[in-house]
């Protein structure tokens, strides 16, 4: 455990030294308060019509503004996410690799795996940190929200935040230990991602039997139950699974790199 | 305390590391000496885990370093080529980060550190940047990971390279300061460094072994005798007469010193045989004027140049 908690604590520092980090988690700040402000606007100016036509029609207005906007906020998050993340990850192996610290890892007393969680925790941390902020946008929904919003969404919503990224870290950090480029890594990430992406494009209303294993396959899918406030557990089994499978294959990627031409 | 039998490395058709075998003693320091190429990087890398080998065996103290990888490596201080720095990180920073991963116990962390950055003698750069320092500088801090947990085992490669001439010295001293308690391997291509800091040497080429000795005997060995070297003033023909006549004196070479009447006299004697004092005795029994004599060993340089350039189906005989 001692030699977990020396490479965690190391790739913390790494990443508060780094600019990338600041500079991803701080795009990514500025562009999820953009869009939640968007997106605030605009379902408030819809619930507005909305009440004013219902009261037309002698009915209470329906419509579930902080909900809404939260739904919103989650799908839109994640779509950025899908962006921010591969510049996270791209520098966890391969920053290694070209800097010749690899080879001093793996000439110490420290197993591969205590190497790939060690840096699978740490991404996640840091990962926790960039979504820390936008619980004000939630904390401020709700302060001013009547009657009382639904808190079961906002930990939904998290939590498949969460979740989903633990996968992108994951699927990151994997290609970042195919190569010693940083730049590839993410260009691999990406490519990773964009696959996914079209599996659920392609498998949007399939009924057939590959339809329905693609759209079981497919990230987002899982993730908009979450938005709706239900935590699907076959969901959670999915991503779980999805994020140690690509571990597994990053621990196989540290491996053979004992097998690789100097 | 290091056993290597029939190593061998493969990448694919080539032949890094062919059938190599040597062992190093308890507290010895043995140099691996050799062009570029010659599979000194590779056998390291085997030894410290880093890569596994396609045949042979290779056991330091008496642990496999495949099957028992991790022992091996908790005992095992390492210095590659270009040392495996984070450059984003203080020195002291980066020191104790290595001390963790090299199982250190957290209560001995600080004086092993402290310890380390004196060996180096970089005490004062602790909370420097490491990518702030010299090459020179960043190299003694690669050395002071490799020294940081007191392993048993030391493998230097290419420990002196990029260092100024005096930070040299100190190096050099410093590993045969570590002698003795420690054992070592160090790589070069820097011949007098091997004959300044080694026990014994191992001369590798193109992935085998060309000679395992002592500095001293690999001299002896190859010119299968002494040379000694006279200054001195005779008239030439009664000068060979009498030098030949030295029991054990095998060849004589004389130089003619300018135009007067001295010689510089090239004496190669078989081997085993100290012969200088029945030398001098006889030139100065003749009457001849001695003004200088000594022995001549034949520096390592030579050694190499020929060890390493000439086709051993084609060496003449002796």
């Amino acid at each position: 455990m001692r030699n977990l908690y020396a490479i965690y604590r190391k790739e913390m520092g790494h990443y508060f030294l780094s600019p990338v980090a600041y500079i991803v988690v701080g795009i990514f700040l500025v562009l999820s308060g953009f869009f939640f402000n968007l997106t605030l606007g605009a379902i408030i100016k819809a619930s507005l019509e909305e009440s004013m036509q219902s009261m037309q029609f002698g009915m209470a207005p329906h419509l579930d503004v902080p909900g809404l906007v939260m739904r919103n906020f989650f799908g839109v998050t994640s779509f950025l996410l899908l962006f921010m993340t591969p510049w996270l990850t791209m520098g966890v192996y391969a920053e290694e690799r070209k800097g010749g610290t690899m080879e001093l890892l793996m000439t110490s007393p420290v197993a591969d795996w205590e190497i790939v969680l060690g840096k699978f925790l740490a991404s996640l941390s840091l990962f926790v940190i960039m979504l820390l902020p936008t619980i004000f946008y939630a904390v401020y929904l709700f302060l001013h929200s009547d009657p009382a919003a639904p808190w079961k969404l906002l930990l939904s919503g998290y939590l498949g935040l969460l979740l989903l990224g633990s996968v992108l870290l994951a699927i990151g950090s994997f290609a970042s230990s195919l190569t010693e480029n940083q730049l590839i890594a993410a260009v691999i990430t990406f490519g990773i991602l964009l696959i996914l992406w079209v599996i659920d494009f392609g498998a949007r209303g399939a009924t057939s039997g590959t339809g329905a294993l693609l759209q079981y396959i497919s990230l987002t899918r899982h993730y908009d139950d979450f938005t709706r406030g239900v935590v699907d557990t076959s969901s959670l089994i999915f991503y779980v699974s999805f994020t140690l499978f690509a571990i597994f294959l990053t621990l196989r990627a540290v491996d053979s790199m004992r097998w690789r031409r100097a | 305390m290091i056993e290597v039998q029939e190593l061998t490395k493969a990448f694919g058709d080539v032949k890094a590391v062919d059938h190599i075998s040597f062992t190093v003693n308890k507290g010895e320091i043995l140099g691996f000496l050799g062009p570029n190429g010659a599979g000194k990087t590779t056998t390291m890398r085997i030894l410290t885990g880093y890569l596994p080998a396609t045949g042979g065996t290779a056991k330091i103290a008496g642990y496999d370093v495949f099957d028992d990888s991790m022992q091996v490596r908790r005992r095992i201080g390492y210095l590659p080529e270009n040392p495996p720095l984070y450059l984003d990180m203080a020195v002291g920073g980066y020191l104790d980060f290595v001390a963790r991963i090299k199982n250190v116990p957290p209560g001995e962390r600080a004086r092993r550190i402290d310890a380390a950055l004196e060996m180096a003698k970089i005490t004062d750069k602790r909370d420097e940047l490491i990518k702030r320092l010299s090459r020179g500088y960043k190299q003694r801090v690669g050395l002071a990971q490799a020294l940081v947990h007191d392993p048993d085992v030391i493998i230097l490669d290419e420990p002196t390279v990029g260092l100024d001439p005096k930070q040299i010295i100190e190096v050099r001293h410093l590993i045969k300061g570590l002698a003795g308690s420690h054992t070592i391997i160090l790589s070069t291509h820097i011949l007098p460094e091997v004959s300044m800091t080694c026990d014994r040497v191992v001369i590798i080429n193109h992935g085998k072994i060309a000679a395992v000795d002592t500095p001293e005997n690999l001299t002896a060995q190859l010119k299968g005798g002494e040379r000694i070297y006279l200054d001195v003033k005779a008239p030439e023909k009664p000068l060979r007469d009498a030098l030949g006549q030295v029991a054990g004196v095998r060849r004589v070479n004389l130089e003619p010193r300018g135009g007067s009447g001295r010689f510089s006299a090239t004496i190669e004697v078989a081997p085993g045989q100290d012969v200088r004092s029945q030398i001098a005795a006889k030139v100065v029994g003749q009457g001849f004027e001695l003004y200088e004599l000594r022995g001549v060993n034949l520096s390592l340089e030579e050694i190499f140049l020929q060890l390493t350039t000439e086709d051993p189906a084609h060496k003449s005989a002796a």
